[in-house]
């Protein structure tokens, strides 16, 4: 495994109160594999991503878990250690090309940097480097595009900027957060399918974080989905799609418009998602699941197997999760 | 070449500002001040004397004419001469506006060195014991009253420790010969080390003094725009990267967040070029502040309309510089029509 989170716990002090953004969720990533995280927003998905970077910054921070990325537990790293793995081994694209890149340096010297950082080149060397990156990622004539400020660019050719910087280095894994949402739908399509084929070229392990099934269907070899900082249902991308078990999962495709869909109006999910200051005692998705027991108000199931795959819902196993709050 | 001609078109409308300036100062002295006949001949002089001395000076013609003839001299470059000096106006500000640049720049180098490490340090470590120890500085800076710290510096480092002088610009025996005026240069011109060290040490008491109120300005302006900048999406990105904190603050934080503060810097720069009257006077430092207000008192308007006018004139090219700077810190900023 290239990276495995386990008991992953991260909160926020609040003054009022503990949030746990992250609550106990424990996945694992293969070599040259894409994973999708899918939730809506508040479902601790990006916390989550922002964890295995180490970027959680105060009032947040990590309180239970373990993160090993080739065996090493990275929450136990120093920050120079961490930082040598960061940008080299990991790297990250955000959700806001239009505000990711520093507005008063060069493209050339934003990429550089990350490059002259991790490996041992000269500034010749790494120049070349830049321009490959970017001829790479799809950026018409690379060598006069690497002079251009950020504000010389579009949000898409600004994403574009942000994978060559992060890919710079050939990363083993690649956090992608939601990398696709402030863009155009047929920028999107573009970037989907850039990831999809940069994935094959250098063989690294691609972990998507988004909101959007549709991205998902597309570039996902498995899915893993994020409720209130808990994972509801964890499947490989046909199995989720064909036969989703979560009510929550299932009412997450149903929302989903469809061109040969007859329905005269989406259905939806009732409800809204709850107060992480003041969550249901049961299972999170308890109020607003239309299949919702007695049981499922008073305890939380447990993340159980199920027919290769993996889901918290007491339709499938009796089982509940041991109170780890004392 | 448009940045050429972006510096082009704000010298030309420093023509309008310097009018306006000229106007105002000159109503100014002769509708508020006294008049300076008696002051200058002394109360006992004579009414015809003090006829022929006013009709000699020109301030007897009706107030715009007076103002035409002073407008005319000043195209000539000639200011007038001074009342109680006779010396030409031009030459009395030379000799006294070296010393105050002097201090002003020196004043503004130590507040913004100070000032944006105390901010930048503040920000980071945002609400610990050294961010509450630098905006206590800050605070203690903003107020108070220059010509009491400079009071407080003296008596300690003149009066009690005896390792600096409380006053004047160097010791008159080591005075270099007059090459710009400025006792730094001209005494490293001469290749006089011991002048120059001199004169810096004359100078360290009044520049801080002098630059303690900028500093606390300068150092709470950078902690907000720093806490700002930190929090911007671009930081997450550097620190992303695998560069160090140290990296992340200095190449990215620190030169975003420059932005605003060179503004600040600039604004500063330029009331303290106007001379710091209190400071000047604390120091005996032979400036242009504390002349002035001297001249004021004593109605010498020849004198006072120069000063001003310089003052405007060095005020507008502050900031001329000051947006000149911006467009190199931000490329962001262009000075031309078509992207304005």
């Amino acid at each position: 495994m290239l990276l495995e989170v386990k008991h992953l716990t991260t909160e926020f002090h609040l003054k009022k109160g503990v949030v746990n953004a992250v609550d106990d969720v424990s996945f694992s990533v293969d070599k040259g594999e894409i994973l999708a995280i899918v939730g809506e927003s508040g479902s601790g998905k990006s916390v989550t991503s922002l964890s295995i970077m180490g970027l959680i910054s105060p009032p947040g921070r990590i309180a239970k878990g373990e993160i090993l990325f080739k065996g090493n537990d990275l929450t136990r790293l120093p920050l120079h250690e961490l930082q040598k793995i960061r940008g080299d081994q990991i790297s990250m694209i955000f959700q806001e090309p239009m505000t990711s890149l520093n507005p008063v340096q060069r493209i050339r010297d934003q990429i550089m940097e990350s490059i002259m950082t991790h490996m041992k080149l000269t500034k010749e060397e790494a120049l070349r480097r830049t321009v490959e990156m970017l001829d790479l990622v799809g950026i018409p004539s690379p060598e006069a595009r690497a002079n251009d400020y950020p504000h010389q660019m579009s949000g898409g050719m600004r994403q574009r900027v942000m994978i060559a910087m992060a890919l710079s280095c050939r990363p083993e894994l690649l956090i992608a957060d939601e990398p696709t949402t402030a863009l155009d739908v047929t920028i999107q399509a573009q970037i989907l399918e850039l990831l999809y084929s940069l994935r094959e070229k250098l063989n690294m392990a691609v972990l998507l974080i988004t909101h959007d099934l549709g991205v998902v269907a597309e570039a996902a070899d498995r899915v893993v989905v994020m409720y209130c900082g808990k994972i509801l249902e964890e499947a490989d991308v046909k199995t989720l799609f064909t036969s989703p078990m979560h009510p929550y999962t299932v009412g997450l495709l149903e929302s989903i418009p469809r061109l040969d869909d007859e329905r005269e109006r989406l259905s939806m999910i009732r409800g809204m998602v709850p107060n992480p200051l003041h969550m249901p005692p049961g299972c999170a998705f308890s109020d607003r699941c239309d299949r919702c027991m007695e049981k499922c108000r008073k305890h939380m199931p447990a993340l159980v197997p199920v027919n290769g795959s993996k889901v918290r819902c007491f339709l499938y196993s009796e089982e509940v999760e041991e109170d780890r709050h004392e | 070449m448009p940045m050429l001609k972006f510096i082009i078109k704000r010298l030309l409308l420093l023509i309008p500002v310097l009018i306006g300036v000229s106007i105002i100062v000159f109503v100014i002295m002769r509708v508020f001040s006294p008049d300076p006949a008696p002051i200058v001949l002394g109360q006992h002089a004579t009414v015809a004397a003090t006829e022929a001395w006013r009709e000699a000076n020109g301030l007897n013609a009706p107030l715009h004419i007076q103002y035409l003839n002073f407008i005319k001299g000043v195209f000539t470059g000639d200011f007038g001469t001074s009342y109680y000096t006779k010396t030409p106006v031009i030459r009395e500000i030379m000799a006294r506006f070296p010393a105050t640049i002097e201090l002003a720049v020196s004043s503004i180098i130590f507040a913004s060195i100070l000032g944006i490490v105390i901010g930048t340090v503040s920000a980071v470590k945002k609400n610990t014991v050294v961010d509450s120890a630098g905006m206590v500085t800050a605070l203690l800076g903003v107020s108070m009253p220059i010509f009491w710290l400079g009071i407080l510096l003296i008596i300690l480092f003149a009066g009690v420790l005896h390792i600096l002088p409380s006053g004047g610009r160097i010791d008159p025996l080591l005075r270099p010969d007059t090459v710009t005026g400025f006792y730094l240069i001209d005494s490293l011109v001469a290749g006089n080390m011991k002048a120059f060290v001199d004169a810096l040490r004359h100078l360290i008491l009044p520049t801080v003094a002098l630059g303690m109120y900028s500093m606390a300005i300068i150092a709470r302006m950078t902690r907000s725009t720093m806490l700002d900048t930190l929090g911007q999406d671009y930081i997450r990105t550097a620190r992303a990267k695998g560069i160090t904190e140290g990296k992340v603050i200095r190449k990215h934080a620190l030169r975003n967040a420059l932005i605003p503060i060179v503004t600040v810097i600039g604004l500063q720069l330029g009331s303290l070029l106007g001379g710091a009257v209190l400071t000047e006077t604390v120091f005996s430092w032979p400036g242009i502040g504390s002349y002035t207000v001297n001249c004021i008192l004593k109605s010498d308007f020849p004198v006072v309309q120069g000063v001003v006018m310089l003052v405007a004139i060095t005020f507008v090219i502050i900031n001329l510089v000051v947006d000149i700077i911006y467009a190199f810190l931000d490329p962001r900023i262009k000075y031309t029509r078509e992207e304005a």
